[in-house]
């Protein structure tokens, strides 16, 4: 089950712990995959892990140009774009009445507008090849909300709306769109919280631990298989029960 | 009839899966053929594709009928 031999994928956010183990999971199955993110020394880190079948794509989300040019580069570097995932997520917390306009916007541009221009990008290959998988990480503060992230939870909440909207369209081509919202998964971003938030955070998550990031990559990997193929515009929930939706 | 006309019309019948009689000059994709929006998209690749040329988004929404579609290759190419 899940074989995605010959199959090729690009991931961003690879160069942090859930897109590292998505792109890991994803190769271990397999597929060609393409490490894209802002830091190159961990994505070279990781494909010399991988060993064969990793290609390193840096790239900036907030540029556009560099957006529009990834899934040419991802296309050229492994003959084509069979698998996306969109996992690079930036957050600019703030209460509300403070938020400014650059933090709305910026969190916007890299976390939704970014996700928009690569599943245009890859899109065209898709429809030619009449296969597609389209894997883009939400988060469930894009469904239940969150108190200091109004930017980061329209942002992901945002990636539902539109991942439906494009699983409409291209469903009748083999092509599927849907998200994945992790709850609290243990990563760098959350071991920076301090043990009493932790605890707090805990009481609300009735499996009683944090998440782990091959948590988030094996319900990817799902939905990225031949097997998932008559799954489309959901969203996985993997939150530990955390919000049962 | 042209060989870009013919050729034009190979992709459509193709594509679209209707018979070639119906493929004449004021044939409209969506109307008369049958096609939906992301079929005349794909149509577009195709043609893109066969005549080696580029079809910018504006200009592919004028291209509705088959005669669109010839006229618009033949002068582009």
């Amino acid at each position: 089950m899940f074989d995605l031999t010959g199959k090729n994928a690009l991931v961003t956010g690879a160069s942090g712990g859930i897109g590292g183990a998505i792109a890991a999971a994803l190769h271990e199955a397999g597929a060609t995959v393409a490490l894209s993110g802002t830091r190159v020394d961990p994505l070279e880190a990781l494909a010399a892990e991988l060993g064969e079948r990793a290609h390193v794509l840096p790239c900036n989300l907030s540029d556009a140009e560099a957006v529009t040019t990834l899934p040419k580069q991802a296309a050229e570097a492994m003959g084509s774009v069979d698998v996306l995932v969109n996992n690079a997520g930036i957050t600019r917390d703030n209460i509300f009445m403070r938020m400014s306009d650059e933090e709305w916007s910026s969190v916007l541009e890299v976390n939704l507008t970014s996700t928009m221009r690569l599943c245009r990008g890859v899109m065209r290959g898709m429809m030619k090849a009449r296969w597609g998988r389209i894997v883009n990480i939400s988060s469930v503060v894009g469904a239940t909300g969150n108190p200091g992230q109004a930017n980061y939870a329209a942002s992901k909440a945002g990636m539902v709306g539109m991942s439906k909207s494009i699983a409409y369209e291209v469903a009748s081509r083999g092509i599927t769109v849907n998200c994945v919202a992790p709850g609290f998964i243990t990563t760098a971003m959350t071991e920076k919280l301090t043990d009493d938030q932790k605890t707090g955070i805990l009481t609300n998550v009735p499996a009683g631990r944090m998440g782990e990031a091959g948590e988030i990559a094996a319900a990817v990997l799902y939905l990225s298989s031949a097997e998932a193929g008559y799954v489309t515009g959901t969203t996985l929930h993997v939150n530990g029960g955390m919000a049962m939706l | 009839m042209s060989d870009i006309a013919d050729r034009v019309k190979k992709i459509v019948v193709e594509h679209l899966g209707v018979e070639e009689g119906k493929v004449v000059e004021n044939a409209s994709f969506i109307d008369d053929l049958g096609a939906d929006s992301l079929d005349t998209v794909e149509l577009v690749m195709a043609f893109e594709e066969e005549f080696g040329i580029e079809i910018p988004d504006d200009a592919a929404e004028t291209i509705q009928t088959f005669g669109d579609a010839t006229k618009f290759i033949t002068e582009a190419s």
